[in-house]
């Protein structure tokens, strides 16, 4: 699925430069779980950045299915994220004017799925969190972990081959936090997606198949 | 969704949607009430143009008075040149006489010669004459002087001066002149078979000023004149009284074969000033007037507020616009700075930089039309204003610019010579219509045109584009990435 060579991220600072990741190399298969953990500021969500394309290295080869995101052009990355890759934030990143139906069927839009069709399939992805009694209400009407299983449901329901989830449950309490988990591990399970997740959380990292550690810019996977 | 998140985040962003909204509709209100102020003074100078010349007329030729060239007659006793003796105390005085005052004359045949130039598709002559009469007894007390005009002291006494302006009109040029702003209230106007017959037509004021109707008499030049038509003017204070066929006038006046207007119309528009300049070596010491020459002169409030109109009016109007159009974009970049973590979660999700602009601009371009309706109705309720409050403006236009306007004797000062006890009264006329200014009133409107209406709608959409423009470009620039740093 994805294969990263000597992929480097420079940020400039001042006059100089600041290096975010220094030539990562790692090889992550189709159906893979990678949680990566590491101390703030050394490098884990310019990774996952890099590997989701909404960012781009300075240097080296970030493959993905067969072609280097690092030389797409904006449109094309714009196409491989619409398709392919679903993302998870931390502050859950819910548009505040539209309901949790509507915030799901934001992922569908790009990809040209008419109102009906984007209705009933985002109706099927909050029922599958367990949220389908909340679909009118808007986030600031949710709780915490309501608006996070908004936000899985938006990046499921496009059916990706990859999430990407930046701190799904930094901002949830324990009990969520677990929610949140078991609809991810059962996603995974379920759609054989390839997952990503960057965590400060051991809890959560020791859920995935394999965990790598970000330090200066270098990824080490166990 | 493009509708639904539309219509959501404006609702979100009501107020400041809202104070863009106003001060955009502001300033396209102001464009459409100084739109059609300026298109009411426009009308309002066109009425008075009219008045001034008639309809129809697009040049005017004229002379000015050479020195001394008063008027045969002057103010003789019996109808004489006055001699400079003195009446008897106890003598009735009824002096009536006919003459041209303020303009000299133009020979009859300058009107064949203008006629038959290129580019005029007919010309008329017309007489601008005033009928003069004093009545009354010379008293014991005053009868040392002489009597106006050309000589002698003042007469006192019971002395009545009265006068009235009488048109002669080219009856076979009916759509030229003087008679052709005129609309007949009563009666009839003059064929062609009253060219040598003592009939007139009156002004409607005149003639119910003085009980006039048709079938009454009025004495011209102690000759009686039947009434045989009202006519109503489009303005009351430069009209002629009295409107008699040329052929009587000039005999009344002894003006036979003289005429002191040339009232000439062009074949179109686009040639009256050429025609101007050949009337003018046609006719070379005469003063050729045509609609912008007048326009150039008309002074007055009406010349005032069309100034007022099209210079502070329209640049209050377009810095009002630009300044709401900087302040909806501002407000419009400030709100997408506000939005950058949404924007940049729909790039994540794969939205296209085309599409936020999108959303952007139909945000701004809505607002941007409810700014533009509610300026439209600020608009007519400004220019419902202007009608319901304007006051009636004043054009003018003065002999003493030099140029002889037609009729431009109509309207005179205190009339001369008639008081005192002995002495100063001469060359009491001459001086007042020397500066004479003819003078109308018009009643200022602020129509709104659909033209005024679509350039509002076409303005306030540009607003929304043009904000909204700033902002999607904004929203576009956006990397996800750092959309997203900010505030992961």
């Amino acid at each position: 699925m994805y294969k990263l060579t000597g992929v480097t991220k420079d940020y400039p600072k001042n006059r100089g430069t600041v290096a975010a990741l220094r030539g990562v190399d790692a090889v992550i298969e189709d159906g893979d779980w990678l949680a990566i953990q590491g101390p703030t500021g050394h490098g884990k969500s310019t990774l996952l950045q890099i590997v989701g394309g909404l960012d781009r290295p300075t240097a080296g080869i970030v493959d993905f299915r067969g072609q280097d995101l690092a030389q797409l052009r904006e449109t094309q990355l714009t196409r491989v994220r619409a398709s392919f890759i679903g993302f998870v934030f931390q502050t859950f990143n819910l548009i505040p004017t539209l309901s949790a139906q509507e915030n799901v069927e934001t992922a569908l839009v790009p990809l040209g799925i008419g109102a009906a069709e984007r209705r009933a399939g985002a109706g099927r992805a909050l029922e599958d969190v367990g949220l389908a009694d909340g679909a009118a209400h808007l986030p600031s009407e949710l709780s915490g972990g309501q608006q996070q299983r908004v936000a899985l449901a938006r990046a499921l329901v496009k059916e990706p081959k990859v999430l990407l989830a930046d701190e799904p449950t930094g901002n949830l309490d324990e009990d969520t936090r677990d929610e949140i988990m078991v609809l991810l591990e059962k996603s995974w399970r379920e759609r054989g997606l390839t997952m990503i997740v960057v965590t400060h959380d051991s809890t959560v990292a020791r859920r995935a198949q394999r965990i790598g550690v970000m330090k200066h810019g270098r990824l080490t996977v166990k | 969704m493009f509708l639904t998140y539309l219509r959501r985040e404006l609702r979100r962003r009501m107020r400041q949607a809202t104070f863009i909204s106003l001060g955009l509709a502001l300033g396209i209100g102001l464009v459409i009430t100084v739109t059609a102020a300026s298109s009411g003074v426009k009308d309002a100078q066109t009425t008075v143009l009219h008045a001034l010349y008639g309809t129809g007329t697009d040049i005017t030729v004229t002379k000015s008075p050479t020195a001394g060239s008063g008027a045969p007659g002057a103010f003789g006793f019996r109808g004489q040149a006055g001699t400079g003796s003195a009446p008897a105390a106890g003598t009735t005085i009824n002096i009536d006489t006919l003459r041209a005052l303020g303009l000299g004359t133009i020979s009859s045949s300058s009107v064949t010669k203008v006629s038959g130039l290129s580019g005029v598709a007919a010309a008329a002559g017309g007489l601008t004459l005033t009928d003069t009469k004093i009545t009354g007894t010379v008293s014991a007390s005053s009868s040392g002087g002489g009597f106006g005009g050309t000589g002698g002291g003042g007469a006192g006494g019971s002395l009545t001066p009265t006068s009235f302006s009488v048109d002669g009109v080219d009856i076979g040029t009916g759509e030229l002149g003087p008679l052709s702003t005129g609309k007949l209230t009563s009666g009839r106007t003059f064929t062609s078979a009253d060219s040598s017959s003592d009939v007139a037509v009156v002004d409607s004021n005149y003639a119910t000023q003085n009980k006039l109707s048709v079938g009454s008499t009025v004495t011209i030049a102690k000759a009686s004149f039947k009434v045989i038509g009202i006519v109503s003017e489009p303005s009351d204070e430069n009209n002629s009284d009295v409107y008699i066929p040329l052929a009587r006038a000039q005999a009344l006046a002894s003006m036979k074969n003289d005429v002191n207007t040339i009232y000439v119309s062009a074949t179109s528009a686009a040639n009256v000033n050429t025609v101007s300049k050949e009337i003018s070596a046609a006719v070379p010491s005469a003063t050729v007037t045509n609609s912008s020459d007048l326009a150039n002169e008309v002074t007055g409030s009406l010349s005032s507020t069309s100034s007022l109109a099209n210079n502070l009016g329209k640049w209050l109007a377009v810095a009002v616009l630009v300044a709401a159009f900087l302040l909806a974009s501002l407000l419009t970049m400030s709100a997408v700075s506000r939005r950058v973590r949404e924007f940049g979660t729909l790039k994540a999700l794969g939205w296209r930089s085309r599409r936020i602009t999108l959303q952007v601009l139909g945000e701004s371009v809505v607002v941007g039309i409810i700014g533009g309706a509610a300026g439209v109705l600020l608009g007519l309720a400004g220019a419902g204003i202007v009608d319901a409050i304007a006051p009636p403006l004043s054009a003018s236009v003065g002999t003493t610019t030099g140029s002889a306007t037609p009729g431009g004797a109509r309207q005179f000062g205190a009339g001369g010579g008639a008081g005192g006890t002995g002495g100063a009264g001469g060359g009491g006329f001459r001086q007042a219509t020397a500066n004479a200014t003819h003078t109308v009133a018009v009643h200022l409107t602020a129509p709104v045109t659909v033209s005024a209406i679509l350039l509002a709608v076409a303005l306030a959409i540009a607003g929304g584009l043009i904000a909204g423009s700033f902002g999607g470009w904004r929203a576009a620039r956006l990397r996800p990435a750092t959309a997203l740093a900010k505030v992961t």
